[in-house]
């Protein structure tokens, strides 16, 4: 029997800088985990993968997340995913550098 | 050391120029990323967790200062002001941006460096002992048939499509520094019963999900025979070796599932061939090689400011006691410049570090630098008359804790904070163990101890092979490290046993405390190593100090 579909977010790289990056609304790419569309409906959530994959000079690696809502806004379950939300942890060089995470 | 000739720079160049069309056609569409990986990856280029790493080869560790300057300048223009150097002697930058490295490979090929043959499936940059051409152990500098290897192996084309990587690491010394053992092919220089020098030839070794030790295949292969024989080596690996299976593909599997005498046979049958095909142009290589690593022209000195400064000024004996080797010649030692101060990432060094450890190594040091595989930056001639100035120098840059052996002294891999492949933090839990034992004060007394931290299975971080082995891995969702005890990178090489059940991120530190703790009060007295002591009474009584019973019972 398939897995029941869990919420996912769409993320992918930057081709240039690399950063990471979701699929926001108004299908804009954000820096933001929390401003990310949370998927509910596997089909929808393939469809907008099938779309990241036709944009090979924008994005690298784009992929389903598991995520969740908390407080209003779409947060990792794993701590990998967490990680990337914000960057590494022994120097500030990442997101955390230039946003507000 | 060498230089380049007119084929090395012409060859650097065109790779240099080939990569800068690709990343064109990358950035503007016309190459898809399933196109263009393999292209990078040529050329050491990775997507990791939040960006791009450039992985640059430094081969068989050795750097000039004006290299290791231009390694700082690219730290500064494109990357963070840092660099990783890293547990194979390269140097990988965390931050660079697609668009730059054309740039930045043609700022390393302007001081005859490269990325070239950092990733993919082919003989990867050649490692060799960080003290070539300077220990007092030495039979002779293996560094010029590293360099023969780095000719030889770069773009060899039947060698370009191996079933997976391959490392081959060299050393000139019986104390193998360079952990010769856990390689593809691990090279060890010897004499034979007439006094000649050649190599012990050992394949199969390596660390990974299936940590080996590498095995003996010949016992002694004379100089010239060093090309026909390892291309014989390779020829049957390529053959032989898996492919159906990217976990069973590495050397040491071939050797596992085959048999050494069988590799062993099939070698020598080959090896008729190939020997006969070498014209000798490789032994005239070797020579001119040779010259060009002949040792500078050492100086002598009055020694009476060192040992003055030596015995008035603590912190100043402390470094040298702890991060002084000694060197062939009575007047010079070989500097470790500890890049582990407690609490920083091990291996990483600042654009300003950098530029110190260059100049030291232009005005003091013979203009040599190296990298050691165990993440620390070597001057490797210095005149003891130097040492003061040196140290002094190096301490107004935070490059002078005397830590070299000791328990600060970590091998951590990028783990989770870089790594795509990773599966837990490495990084983290290196700088608590510094800090925690700093802050002990235990440090000096623990003595000499090897922790090796990988942040994933592929074991970059050399976990098996460390005195206390930490592996992260992720159960379930959640950060967990596994403890392994025993390991040995050295001549006796030998795989950590594994403790029992992981800890947790918050558990760990305070589980490498309670070893610690027990060595301590198990040891026969402070010259009892944490090895030596692990080898006298066996894994048990850090296992009861690990998970003691009453707690167990409790749970």
């Amino acid at each position: 029997m398939a897995r029941a579909f869990t919420p996912k977010v769409l993320t992918a790289n930057r081709l240039l800088e690399g950063d990471v990056v979701y699929l926001g609304h108004d299908d804009a790419w954000v820096l933001h985990h929390r401003d990310a569309v949370l998927f509910t409906d596997e089909t929808l959530a393939n469809d907008a993968l099938a779309v990241a994959n036709t944009q090979p000079d924008v994005l690298v690696g784009a992929y389903l997340a598991n995520a969740e809502m908390q407080n209003g806004h779409p947060a990792p379950t794993h701590f990998r995913e967490e990680f990337r939300t914000r960057g590494p942890s022994n120097y500030a060089h990442g997101k955390q550098e230039s946003i507000d995470v | 050391m060498y230089s380049y000739n007119q084929f090395d720079k012409e060859f650097n160049q065109t790779r240099v120029d080939q990569f800068r069309q690709q990343v064109a056609r990358r950035i503007d569409g016309s190459l898809t990323e399933d196109e263009f990986k393999p292209l990078r990856l040529m050329n050491g280029l990775y997507l990791q967790l939040h960006a791009y790493m450039l992985r640059v080869a430094i081969p068989y560790g050795t750097l000039r200062s004006a290299q290791m300057d231009q390694l700082a300048m690219i730290a500064d223009k494109y990357d963070r002001g840092y660099g990783h150097f890293t547990t194979r002697q390269n140097i990988q930058y965390n931050w660079p941006q697609l668009q730059d490295i054309p740039d930045i490979l043609q700022d390393l090929a302007d001081v005859e460096m490269h990325a070239i043959q950092t990733s993919g499936n082919c003989i990867r940059n050649v490692t060799a002992d960080h003290f070539a051409g300077a220990s007092a152990d030495e039979i002779e500098d293996p560094r010029p048939t590293a360099e023969l290897l780095r000719q030889w192996s770069t773009d060899h084309p039947e060698f370009a499509f191996l079933g997976r990587k391959f490392k081959i690491a060299i050393t000139g010394a019986p104390i193998d520094r360079a952990v010769t053992k856990a390689h593809d092919i691990g090279l060890r220089m010897v004499r034979n019963e007439a006094g000649d020098a050649g190599y012990e030839v050992i394949v199969g070794g390596g660390l990974g999900r299936t940590p080996m030790i590498g095995k003996v295949l010949r016992a002694f292969l004379p100089r010239a025979d060093l090309l026909p024989y390892l291309e014989s080596v390779m020829q049957v690996y390529n053959v032989l070796g898996r492919r159906d299976n990217k976990y069973k593909a590495r050397i040491k599997i071939t050797v596992h599932e085959n048999g050494i005498e069988k590799i062993r046979e099939l070698v020598e049958e080959r090896f008729v061939n190939q020997r006969a095909a070498f014209g000798g142009f490789d032994q005239e290589l070797l020579k001119d090689l040779e010259a060009a690593f002949a040792p500078p022209e050492f100086i002598s000195a009055p020694l009476d400011a060192y040992e003055a400064a030596y015995k008035t000024d603590p912190a100043f004996r402390s470094f040298v006691d702890t991060n002084l080797s000694a060197h062939k010649t009575d007047e010079y030692a070989i500097i470790s410049i500890s890049i582990k101060k407690h609490g920083q990432t091990p291996g990483d060094a600042t654009s300003d570090q950098m530029r110190t450890m260059a100049e030291l190594a232009r005005k003091y040091a013979h203009d040599e630098l190296r990298i050691s595989h165990e993440q620390n930056v070597i001057l490797p001639h210095v005149h003891k008359s130097h040492l003061y100035i040196i140290y002094q120098e190096l301490k107004a840059v935070e490059l002078a804790t005397a830590n070299i052996g000791l328990i600060s002294d970590i091998i951590a891999c990028p783990g989770m904070d870089y790594c795509a492949l990773a599966t837990a933090r490495s990084i983290p839990i290196a700088q608590q163990i510094a800090t925690r034992f700093d802050k002990l004060k235990l440090e000096n007394d623990i003595g000499p101890l090897k922790i090796k931290i990988s942040g994933c299975i592929n074991a970059c971080g050399h976990h098996h092979v460390g005195h206390i082995g930490i592996l992260g891995l992720d159960r379930a969702g959640v950060e967990n490290y596994q403890i392994t005890l025993g390991g040995d990178g050295s001549q006796d090489a030998n795989i950590g046993e594994r403790a029992g059940p992981g800890f947790s991120y918050d558990e760990i530190i305070p589980a490498v405390e309670r070893i610690i703790m027990a060595y301590l009060d198990l040891r026969t007295d402070a010259n009892e190593t944490f090895l030596d002591a692990y080898k006298r009474m066996g894994a048990e009584p850090f296992k009861l100090a690990l998970y003691p019973p009453a707690k167990v019972a409790a749970e």
